[in-house]
């Protein structure tokens, strides 16, 4: 028979799935944002290239809060 | 010195292979949201090259090279040029008795040589078949995401001088 899981930890990786999911929906909106800041620029509209940087950085800072999240919950769970 | 082997029920060949290609091959989930980050990472890099390359942008200057004389290519015809720079080739069509246009023989999807298709008056590439407008060089039909770059003709005298370049050649 299979041992079961404590709940704290189902709980915690619930939370370090939804946080990677997350994660990979704003990457691919910042990928979307990249191929379309190149094809401006490419076509000679540079005017896009500064909010599509600003964009960019704000989906970074946010990847960067969510990798926080799921260490922490990483480290909490194993500590426990 | 001896080296003796402790007493165990694995197989020798263990001690040399002791980790499994299974284990190795595992990423932990945190392993995993380190690499989103840093993919999101190279992904700021790109949009804030792209926003170097714009902010440095120097208005281009394009230089002033006769490509033809008038009437020297018939109603229909097409004549190759090389504009602005040498390995930048260039198609002249001329539309009508006093209508030249002029266009970069770059397809603006994945850069192929486009040639001008007189039955269909069209510019096409022949290698996804993207389709231009001979008229303004606006996308008809396929995956190029641009129309193709307008080249910007001058009459003097007797000649067609070829004085710039736009981009933007759709209206």
């Amino acid at each position: 028979m299979e041992r079961q899981q404590p709940r704290f930890q189902r709980q915690g990786l619930t939370a370090i799935d939804a946080a990677i999911s997350l994660t990979v929906i704003l990457l691919m909106v910042q990928m979307w944002l990249l191929t379309t800041a190149l094809e401006a620029l490419l076509a000679g509209h540079r005017e896009t290239a500064l909010p599509a940087a600003l964009i960019s950085g704000f989906i970074f800072s946010a990847c960067w809060v969510l990798f926080l999240f799921v260490d922490k919950i990483d480290t909490d769970v194993r500590q426990r | 010195m001896i080296f003796q082997r402790r007493p165990s029920s694995d197989p020798l060949w263990r001690d040399e292979f002791s980790v499994e290609a299974v284990e190795e091959r595992y990423v932990t989930r945190r392993q995993f949201s380190k690499f989103l980050v840093l993919t999101s990472f190279g992904m700021l890099a790109g949009n804030l090259w792209i926003l170097i390359r714009s902010l440095r942008h120097k208005p281009s200057v394009y230089p002033a090279i006769p490509v033809a004389r008038l009437g020297e290519i018939p109603i229909g015809g097409v004549k190759q040029f090389r504009y602005p720079a040498p390995g930048d080739t260039c198609l002249m069509v001329r539309t009508g008795p006093d209508r030249y246009v002029a266009y970069s023989q770059k397809c603006t999807h994945l850069s192929c040589a486009v040639i001008y298709s007189q039955p269909n008056n069209r510019l096409e590439c022949p290698c996804h078949d993207g389709y231009f407008s001979v008229d303004d060089g606006r996308v008809l039909q396929g995956p190029p995401p641009r129309p193709l770059p307008k080249v910007m003709l001058e009459q003097r005298g007797e000649e067609l001088v070829a004085v710039g370049l736009d981009l933007n050649a759709e209206p």
